[in-house]
């Protein structure tokens, strides 16, 4: 993810006088990217410095909207409840992801090539359909669940409350993107060297202790940048609580995630320059905790 | 060690089968017995991703009332799939299948057009040397982390001066830049497109446009269909993006679409149709799941090639 991991410039590429070739193929692509995320970028950046008045219009106001996001409790409900859903759902989403791949790595499933199309099928599903899906499923009244609290004589507890919207919401994320993640687990673990197996059997190695010893630690990379992405995604958090809401209005505020609160904040509250700052400040962050998981990654990779 | 490994394993890679062909052979020599618990582990799991596909098919064949009445995982009632089928085409002035063509316009434009830039741009990078690329990459992947979601306010804010919204061209555009195919491709190229082909093409007097159009496309053609595939995922599936820019239903793709059908039922007089919803939701999935399974080669060698380099 960062500038140390591109590939080493080509040897053979000529270097006696500057070539501006390359700018040929490169500059449509980075034409409609200035348009289209960089300027949007310097843009929200100018307009979180000014704020728009009852009297006087918009004028500049520094660093307040930064300063009033920063002690905004709404902004800090919405920002702990995607941290909790961060420490609790990515490690639940990736270590199923991780067994699942080992699983159908280790050639001792039947049917391997069923279990990994079907397991990944859901990611080609809109987050949109998923949600549709789930929130008619997580009824009590007429849905699904509802129909095994009849059926069973039960009582789960509704999955649309207030105390479990979150955990419901989980598990969507998790329906989604478990397959994705173990793909990407299972094509880091078919690279590894087959001799590497064959001499740890030989040498008596177990199935548990190859896949503690060599498999995890080989594809440590792609548990990293797997770990990067579900954490921006979880700080994302936006199409599923947002598409749930009028199913469970009591339960999800317009605040639930920093996302929600500024879309809420644009297109409900009109405070644009607010939302932009919001926005920047929830940037700020992911960048800086994705950054610190691709750090934890490296140090234990050195420490072995 | 990712750096190592980046550098290392391309010039392996060359060449490479998917990984569903070598999974055979690697195992001839050392078959482990096969394990019942695992199969049934991995069942449970196959169920869970399978379960709520298995629900909406079942429940598109259901009318509004039976929908609401009877066990959510059988059929139940008339068999009702052909009718839903037939209203979900015409309900509201035939709105679904507009928003169908919709969806349909966003993937050729925003998907085609993503992953023909990424690919003029990732070749770029990889093969030519020039003033600005080092800074080239680092924009690009310093883009990748900044939030999507966050730039949409700023985005939408900036197109609505730009007589923009309430356009295709605002689902369109910002759908043309694609960091992660723009990497797969550079990464793709390096062992793809041997340098000594580029060489003596140049010595034969070939233009580098000309080169690429009748060599190098050919060449990166499996990366090319992985990162189209992803795209079109992407823009298929987009939602957010739209939501903010459209604000008149006449430009929705499917899935703003259906999400305000099943908002109707919850506002003051709105009609359910949840039936419908639930037929549209089957509707739209099945192009997407059947050029997965297709295409399924490609995507899996596509993966495979992306993760090992990452």
């Amino acid at each position: 993810m960062t500038a140390t991991s591109a590939p080493p410039v080509p040897a053979t590429v000529r270097r006696d006088r500057p070539n501006w070739t390359g700018w040929a193929f490169v500059a449509p692509f980075m034409a409609v990217f200035a348009l289209v995320l960089v300027a949007p970028v310097i843009y929200a950046i100018y307009l979180s410095l000014f704020r728009e008045q009852l009297i006087g219009g918009t004028s500049f106001v520094g660093l307040a909207n930064y300063a009033e996001a920063l002690a905004d409790p709404k902004f800090w409900d919405a920002f702990g409840r995607v941290l909790l859903f961060l420490v609790v759902q990515v490690p639940i989403m990736l270590g199923i992801a991780l067994v699942a791949a080992l699983a159908i790595d280790s050639g001792r499933l039947r049917l391997a090539a069923f279990f990994r199309i079907s397991v990944f099928l859901p990611y080609a599903v809109p987050a949109v359909v998923a949600t549709l899906m789930w929130g008619f499923m997580y009824g009590t009244r007429f849905g699904l669940v509802g129909n095994i609290n009849d059926f069973l004589g039960l009582d789960l507890p509704a999955p649309l409350s207030a105390n479990w919207v979150l955990a419901s919401i989980g598990n969507i994320v998790t329906w989604e993107f478990v397959g994705y993640n173990m793909l990407i687990f299972y094509a880091a673990l078919r690279v590894i060297p087959t001799d590497l197996y064959e001499a740890a059997a030989l040498d008596g190695a177990g199935a548990f202790r190859i896949v503690r010893h060599i498999k995890i630690p080989a594809i440590r990379g792609a548990i990293v940048i797997a770990a990067i992405f579900s954490v921006i995604g979880s700080f994302q958090l936006f199409n599923e609580p947002n598409i749930l809401k009028p199913l469970a209005p009591n339960a999800i505020s317009t605040y639930y995630t920093p996302n929600m609160y500024a879309y809420n904040l644009s297109f409900a509250g009109q405070q644009f320059d607010y939302s932009a700052a919001v926005a920047i400040i929830m940037g700020l962050i992911t960048v800086v905790i994705a950054y610190a998981v691709q750090l934890s990654g490296a140090r234990k990779e050195r420490t072995r | 060690m990712t750096e190592t490994r980046a550098m290392t394993q391309p010039a392996k890679l060359a060449g490479r089968r998917p990984a569903a062909l070598r999974s055979t052979e690697r195992r001839s020599s050392t078959a482990p017995r096969r394990s019942i618990l695992l199969t049934i582990v991995m069942g449970l799991l196959a169920l869970y991703a399978l379960l709520p596909l298995f629900w909406l098919v079942v429940n598109s064949t259901k009318t509004q009332q039976a929908l609401l009445s009877s066990f959510g995982l059988w059929f139940s009632g008339d068999f009702a799939l052909w009718d839903n089928i037939v209203q979900t085409l015409t309900y509201d002035d035939g709105a679904f299948v507009r928003w169908f063509g919709n969806t349909v316009l966003y993937v050729v434009l925003g998907a085609g057009g993503a992953t023909l830039l990424a690919t003029l741009a990732g070749y770029g990078l990889a093969k030519f040397d020039f003033p600005g690329r080092r800074a080239v990459f680092a924009v690009v992947l310093g883009a990748v982390a900044v939030p999507g979601t966050a730039l949409a306010v700023p985005t939408f804010l900036m197109f609505s001066q730009m007589g923009l919204t309430n356009t295709p061209w605002a689902i369109i555009l910002p759908s043309l830049i694609s960091p992660f195919g723009l990497y797969l491709i550079w990464v793709y190229a390096i062992d793809a497109v041997p340098t000594e082909l580029l060489e003596a093409a140049r010595i034969d007097g070939a233009g580098e446009f000309r080169t690429f159009f009748t060599i190098s496309a050919k060449l990166l053609a499996p990366g090319f269909v992985t990162v189209l595939l992803f795209t079109i995922v992407a823009t298929w599936n987009n939602y957010f993006l739209p939501l903010i820019m459209l604000s008149d239903s006449t430009w929705y793709p499917l899935t703003v679409g259906l999400n305000a059908w099943n908002a109707q039922a919850f506002t003051a007089g709105g009609e359910a149709i949840f039936n419908l919803v639930i037929t549209g939701s089957l509707l739209t999935i099945i192009p997407i799941i059947v050029a997965f399974l297709v295409l399924q080669r490609y995507w899996q060698s596509g993966l495979a090639a992306g993760s090992v380099k990452q």
